[in-house]
C-alpha cells in the first residue's frame, strides 16, 4: 500500500518514508560565542521539538540568536552544550536529509538556472536520469521554465531566491531550514513567495522551520510559532495558530490572523522594548 | 553606433595624431606611421629580428607562467588565512609601488647575466598584482558560498573547484590581464639593460645609435601584441557570463 502512494506520486519530490512523530529534538541547547572583548552567551538553553511534517516559525527581536538555532541545526555550528538531534541522531556536520535556504541571494551567477538547481545533485553523483527528471520537475514547480537557460543576473532578487529555493529541493530535504528567505524582498512578493512556500511544504511533506522578522509571515504560514526572547535567546512562548493544511495567503483576511498577530507581537513587543532601551537596537 | 565603428574610429585618430606629431618634430626625432611599418616589415624579413623575438618570448613565457601559477597560489594562499594576508598586504602594495627597475643591480647579481635574470624580473613586476588580485577575490567572496557548499555536503576539492574557483575567477583573470602586461614590461626593460639578446636588446641599441625608425617599429609591434593578448583576456572575462 506504500507502495502503491509512492509510485502514485513519483512524478513530485514527495518523501516516501514516514518514521516516528519527533522529527527534531533540542535539549538544553546553549550556545557562547568566544569574542576577542569577552564571551557573548548567544543561544539558551533551548528545549524544542518538532513535529514531522510540522511548519514551525521562531520569531524574536534581532540578535536575539535565531541564525545560530539554525546554524546549529544545519550542522554549521555546535552547541557548547545539550544535545541537539535529527530522526533520533545527534547532529553533527551537515546531515543527510536537510535544506537550507538562506537570506542572502546564493544563486551561483556563473552558472545558469538549470545548472543552479541541477548543481547540488551532480555533485552527490546521481544518474543524469535522475536528475533531470528531478530538475525539470522543480523549476516547473518553482516557475522557473522559462528562465531555465537564464543566468541570475537576468532574474529579479524573487527569481533569485527561487532558484535558491528549487536547488534545495531537488535535494529531497526531509527538513528544511530557512533563514529569513524572503527578508530581503518587497511586501507582495513575500506574501506570494510565502504561498509558494506553504504549497511546496504541503507537497513534498517536509518538516520546515522559518525564521522571521515579519509577524504577519510568521501567522500566517505556520502550524506553530516559537517566540524567542532577548540575548541569550530562548523560546518565551509558543503559539499554535489552528490553520487548515490546505491554506495559503489569503487567511491574512480572517480575524484568527488578526488575533494571532496581536499575541505574537504582545510577548515580542516586551522584549523588542529591552532591546530598544539597551540601544542595541 | 556599433563598438567596431568606435574601435575604428579610436584607431584613426591614434594615426592622425601620431602623423601630425611626426610633422611636428621631425622625421629625425619621430618616424612616420609609414616609415614604422616599413621598417617592421623589413625587420620581420630578417633571421636576426626573428631569434630575438624568440628570445624575449622565452623569457617572458616562462616569467608569465611563473607570476600566474605562483600569484594564485600565493594569492588563494593569503585570502584563505587572514592573519597572513593582513601582514602581506602591506609589503606587496610597497614593493609594488617602488619602481623596481632599482633593485635590478640586486637581481643581476643573484641571477647573473642572461636568461633567468630577465626571468626574475619578469616575475618581480607580473607576479604581486596576480597575487593581490587573486588574495582580494576570495577575501571579497560571498560567505553564503561557503556555507551553500557546506550544506550541499560537497567535499573540500568538490568545493574548491566547483564553487570557489569560479566564484573568484572574474577578480583572477582581471589580475592576469594586468600581471601579462607587467611581466612584459619587466622582462623588456631586463633585456634593455643587460643582455646581448632581445627585444629590449634591440630597442636600446636602436636608441644608442639613434635609429627612430627600428625604435618605433619595435614598440609598434609589441603594441599589437600586447593589445592583443590583452583584448582577449578581456573577452574572456566577459565570456565568463557574469560581472
Amino acid at each position: 500500500m506504500i507502495g502503491a502512494a509512492v509510485k502514485a506520486r513519483s512524478d513530485s519530490l514527495a518523501i516516501s518514508e514516514v518514521p516516528a512523530a519527533v522529527h527534531v529534538r533540542l535539549r538544553g541547547v546553549t550556545r557562547v560565542f568566544d569574542l576577542p572583548k569577552g564571551k557573548l552567551h548567544a543561544l539558551g538553553p533551548v528545549d524544542l521539538d518538532l513535529g514531522r511534517g510540522e511548519f514551525f516559525s521562531v520569531v524574536g527581536p534581532s540578535g536575539c540568536g535565531k541564525s545560530t538555532l539554525l546554524d546549529i541545526l544545519a550542522g554549521l555550528s555546535r552547541p557548547q552544550a545539550g544535545v541537539a538531534e535529527f530522526e533520533g541522531a545527534p547532529i553533527r556536520d551537515v546531515p543527510d536529509g536537510v535544506g537550507v535556504v538562506f537570506q542572502e541571494d546564493a544563486s551561483f551567477p556563473w552558472l545558469s538556472v538549470r545548472d543552479n538547481v541541477a548543481f547540488g545533485l551532480r555533485r552527490a553523483g546521481i544518474d543524469p536520469a535522475e536528475i533531470a527528471r528531478r530538475v525539470d520537475y522543480a523549476v516547473g514547480f518553482m516557475g522557473l521554465r522559462d528562465f531555465a537557460a537564464s543566468y541570475p543576473a537576468q532574474l529579479s532578487g524573487g527569481m533569485r531566491q527561487r532558484v535558491c529555493i528549487a536547488r534545495t529541493l531537488v535535494m529531497q530535504p526531509r527538513l528544511i531550514l530557512l533563514d529569513e528567505p524572503f527578508g530581503a524582498l518587497d511586501q507582495q512578493t513575500r506574501l506570494l513567495m510565502g504561498d509558494e512556500l506553504l504549497r511546496l511544504w504541503r507537497e513534498t511533506g517536509a518538516t520546515v522551520l522559518l525564521i522571521t522578522h515579519a509577524l504577519d509571515e510568521a501567522a500566517m504560514l505556520s502550524d506553530r510559532v516559537g517566540v524567542m526572547s532577548t540575548r541569550p535567546g530562548t523560546f518565551i512562548d509558543f503559539v499554535e495558530t489552528g490553520w487548515e493544511r490546505d491554506r495559503d495567503s489569503r487567511v491574512v483576511l480572517t480575524p484568527h490572523f488578526g488575533d494571532i498577530t496581536a499575541r505574537l507581537w504582545d510577548k515580542l513587543r516586551v522584549e523588542a522594548l529591552k532591546i530598544m532601551s539597551s540601544g542595541q537596537a | 553606433m556599433p563598438r567596431i565603428t568606435g574601435t575604428a574610429l579610436v584607431l584613426l585618430f591614434c594615426l592622425l595624431l601620431w602623423q601630425t606629431l611626426h610633422l611636428l618634430v621631425g622625421a629625425s626625432s619621430l618616424a612616420s606611421p609609414f616609415q614604422t611599418v616599413v621598417k617592421l616589415g623589413s625587420l620581420l624579413a630578417t633571421a636576426e629580428f626573428w631569434q630575438n623575438v624568440a628570445e624575449t618570448m622565452r623569457a617572458f613565457a616562462a616569467a608569465f607562467l611563473i607570476s600566474l601559477v605562483g600569484g594564485i597560489a600565493l594569492g588563494i594562499l593569503l585570502g584563505v588565512r587572514r592573519l597572513a594576508g593582513n601582514v602581506a598586504e602591506p609589503i606587496l602594495v610597497n614593493l609594488y609601488s617602488i619602481p623596481k627597475v632599482v633593485l635590478y643591480p640586486l637581481v643581476l647579481l643573484c641571477f647573473g647575466l642572461g636568461i633567468s635574470a630577465k626571468i626574475a624580473f619578469g616575475v618581480m613586476h607580473g607576479l604581486i598584482p596576480i597575487t593581490l588580485f587573486s588574495m582580494n577575490a576570495i577575501r571579497q567572496m560571498k560567505p553564503v558560498y561557503r556555507r551553500t557548499a557546506q550544506v550541499l555536503r560537497l567535499t573540500s576539492a568538490q568545493s574548491a573547484f566547483t564553487v570557489i574557483l569560479p566564484a573568484i575567477l572574474p577578480e583572477v583573470i582581471s589580475g592576469v590581464r594586468l600581471g601579462f602586461s607587467l611581466t612584459l614590461l619587466g622582462v623588456l626593460i631586463g633585456e634593455m639593460f643587460a643582455s646581448q639578446r632581445g627585444l629590449g636588446f634591440m630597442l636600446i641599441s636602436a636608441i644608442n645609435i639613434g635609429q627612430i625608425d627600428t625604435i618605433m617599429a619595435v614598440a609598434l609591434l609589441l603594441t599589437i601584441v600586447a593589445v592583443t593578448c590583452n583584448s582577449l583576456l578581456l573577452l574572456l572575462n566577459r565570456r565568463m557570463g557574469y560581472r
